[in-house]
């Protein structure tokens, strides 16, 4: 009982109730517990994905990922022509929808006024909650009928020339192909690259706005001088969200690429992505044809890690250089 | 009419998109009255209490679902419910207990978990695919299978191409480019129709199977009403499509030569023909793909449920026996046509409902 020189509720106060122990221990182990979790179930995917793809992997080899024929009835499985097409369709949904993504962007932040600003970002919000069958559907039943002719008189003028033939020439059937389904996606991963950069957007501090303004710069100076160089990362970032979401577009793919396993530069023809075809070919499938549609997945899985990760790294430096600056 | 029908696509492919099935439905709205079916099946069925489950192919999946939504309007003890989950899911479901019978399309296998000996064949209905074409000014068609191979390969390209205008005599046939619409999912219909091919012309090369290599330029649909609405929308089209889906949209479909020879366009006769003049097996299994029937569509398939030899459940096993027997005779009588489906002949129903009489019901 000999009296120490801190009083006695100071500790406790601060660090060290037991109640306050526990609780804290609780906390961390359930947050432990959170990202244990995740990390587990990603990884019982993959274990359980590759094991079931593995018949496939085993009989294909290498084959899986260089071979460009896909024949089910004869047992022979390459997804070459399903990782290009899945290529190809989110690089057209990327060229067309961030240039658009960042203008609405821009826009609604720094151009639009009030009033205006608060409509057009409820009506972006409202394509994101579209389902995507409907996108689907709709790009079906009305978008490939009505480029089809378009299709036509445009591969007929261009047919002929060197770089552009080999684009725009060809095609044409029923317009479902790589620049249908592309620019339906398009539309699809608009909003969220366009939330996400606003967000960004929002993030640029006043300060180097108006100094940008009161040294004279235009508006699109000071975009371009105080704006942009800011956001370069978030923007980035958000167009991986988009490429993300189009890499794994099924439904709407599905319904208009027109599945056909060939490699072409024509993005007027028919083409295959790999989600889509999972979703296609799974019902009536069984054996190695089954295996090697979870082997697409399989595929598709670590194209998704690689992309994400190519961003984080693309990110990263970027706001070093920022930093630096 | 082109709204008429645009809509109607929409419809289909809506409902196809949310159920996961591709099939029509006689019945436009579905507020509309179904048939309510009587007999003396339908008297047996009000009495027989039970609860079974089936699950398989989608190809006879409108019939089915029709059928079973007119018998719960009068059979207040027996429920049924069948699930259009493809008919390789539906055999393996089955073989591991997990379904009291199941529609197939194709035949037990050795893949499938199912020992011989252990259930039998029940043929219900049949149907003919039709090969649906978008022709401006044409309504009448004529096609060879060697012609219809040669288009559906990729070998003929244009419409007047003489394998195809020798067999239209007096007929102008337009020089245009012939688009190819196929299914692009896996399916029973592309089955029947490549193995028809692979039977009935000497210079089909892509085999018979749910899905073929089709040449690039081939434009994939997503189930029956895809196909149907490239078919729609682009002049110059031909494609493959269920016979019912083909009659709802009133697309044209093109007659083909049989093994008789003659030109015959897809119709509940000519499939009832096509059935009549195949072999039935001791199985029950029977093949009318090329029928040599004179009047015989060639393309039509059949169609089966599975159903245990012997039923541990003598609940089970009444309920099962007394819905299948219903199925084929009354139900079939009630329903099938209008949905393009035709009803087995007497020959086949009472060999079925003898099969079904020597199903071993354990009265435990």
């Amino acid at each position: 009982m000999t009296a120490t020189a801190l009083p006695p509720e100071a500790p406790s106060d601060l660090t060290s109730s037991d109640k306050g122990a526990v609780a804290d221990r609780a906390f961390s182990g359930a947050a432990l517990g959170a990202g244990v979790a995740i990390l587990a179930i990603l990884g019982l995917i993959a274990w359980a994905t590759i094991s079931k793809a593995w018949p496939a992997f085993a009989e294909q080899g290498f084959g899986f990922l260089t071979v460009d024929r896909w024949a089910p009835s004869q047992d022979v499985f390459g997804a070459l022509s399903m990782v290009y097409g899945t290529f190809v369709v989110s690089a057209i949904a990327l060229l067309a929808s961030v240039p658009v993504s960042i203008g609405i962007a821009l826009f609604t932040t720094e151009v639009a006024p009030r009033r205006m600003r608060s409509a057009i970002t409820l009506v972006v919000d409202l394509l994101a909650a579209v389902p995507s069958v409907v996108y689907g559907l709709w790009g079906v039943l009305f978008v490939a009928p009505s480029v089809t002719p378009l299709f036509h008189s445009i591969s007929n003028v261009v047919g002929d020339w060197p770089l552009l033939g080999s684009l725009f020439g060809g095609g044409g059937g029923s317009g479902r192909s790589f620049l249908t389904a592309g620019l339906i996606l398009a539309l699809m991963i608009t909003p969220i690259i366009t939330s996400v950069t606003r967000e960004v957007l929002a993030t640029v501090p006043r300060g180097e706005k108006d100094a940008a303004l009161a040294l004279g710069a235009t508006r699109w100076e000071m975009i371009r001088g105080a704006v942009l160089p800011h956001s370069f990362g978030g923007m980035v970032g958000a167009t991986m969200l988009g490429l993300g979401r189009a890499m794994g577009e099924t439904i709407a793919v599905a319904l208009t690429i027109g599945s056909s396993f060939q490699i072409t530069t024509e993005l007027f023809e028919s083409g295959a992505a790999m989600p889509s075809t999972i979703a296609l070919e799974w019902g009536e499938s069984s054996g190695q044809h089954r295996a090697a549609l979870i082997g697409l997945g399989v595929v598709l899985f670590a194209a998704t890690i690689a992309v994400n990760s190519g961003a984080r790294a693309i990110v990263a430096r970027a706001e070093r250089r920022m930093r630096g600056a | 009419m082109r709204l008429v029908r645009f809509l109607a696509v929409v419809t289909v492919m809506v409902s196809g998109a949310l159920l996961g099935s591709g099939c029509g439905n006689s019945r436009a709205k579905a507020s509309d009255p179904i048939a309510v079916p009587s007999g003396p099946m339908t008297e047996l069925a009000k009495q027989v209490p039970g609860r079974i489950k089936g699950a398989g192919a989608s190809f006879p999946d409108a019939f089915y679902q029709e059928a079973v939504a007119g018998l719960r309007q009068v059979a207040t003890k027996l429920s049924v419910t069948y699930e259009a989950v493809g008919s390789a899911a539906g055999r393996e479901a089955f073989g591991q207990g997990l379904s009291d019978f199941a529609g197939t399309d194709s035949l037990v296998g050795e893949d499938d978990p199912i020992a011989a000996g252990t259930f039998r064949y029940i043929p219900t209905v049949a149907a003919s695919i039709a090969v649906v074409v978008n022709l401006p000014g044409v309504t009448d068609l004529r096609l060879t299978p060697e012609a219809l191979a040669g288009i559906f390969q990729g070998d003929i390209g244009r419409w007047n191409d003489p394998a195809i205008t020798a067999s239209n005599p007096g007929q102008e046939l337009p020089d245009r480019e012939i688009v190819v619409a196929r299914r692009a999912d896996g399916s029973g219909t592309t089955k029947n129709f490549t193995r028809y091919l692979d039977r009935a012309a000497d210079n089909w090369r892509l085999g018979g199977d749910d899905t073929v290599e089709w040449p690039s330029h081939t434009q994939g649909g997503q189930q029956n009403s895809g196909v149907a609405q490239i078919v729609i929308d682009t002049a110059g089209a031909i494609g493959y499509v269920d016979y019912g889906n083909a009659a709802q949209l009133g697309l044209t479909m093109a007659a083909i030569r049989n093994r008789a020879g003659r030109f015959v366009a897809p119709s509940i006769a000519a499939t009832q023909a096509a059935i009549d003049s195949s072999e039935l097996t001791e199985e029950l299994t029977y093949d009318p793909l090329d029928a040599p029937g004179a009047d015989a569509y060639p393309i039509t398939a059949p169609t089966y449920l599975l159903v245990r030899s012997s039923y541990d459940d003598a609940t089970t096993g009444r309920a099962v026996v007394t819905f299948v027997r219903w199925l084929v005779t009354e139900a079939a009588d009630t329903y099938a046509a209008d949905l393009g489906f035709a009803p087995l002949p007497e020959r086949f129903r009472t060999a079925a409902l003898s099969a079904l009489d020597q199903i071993q019901i354990d009265p435990r």
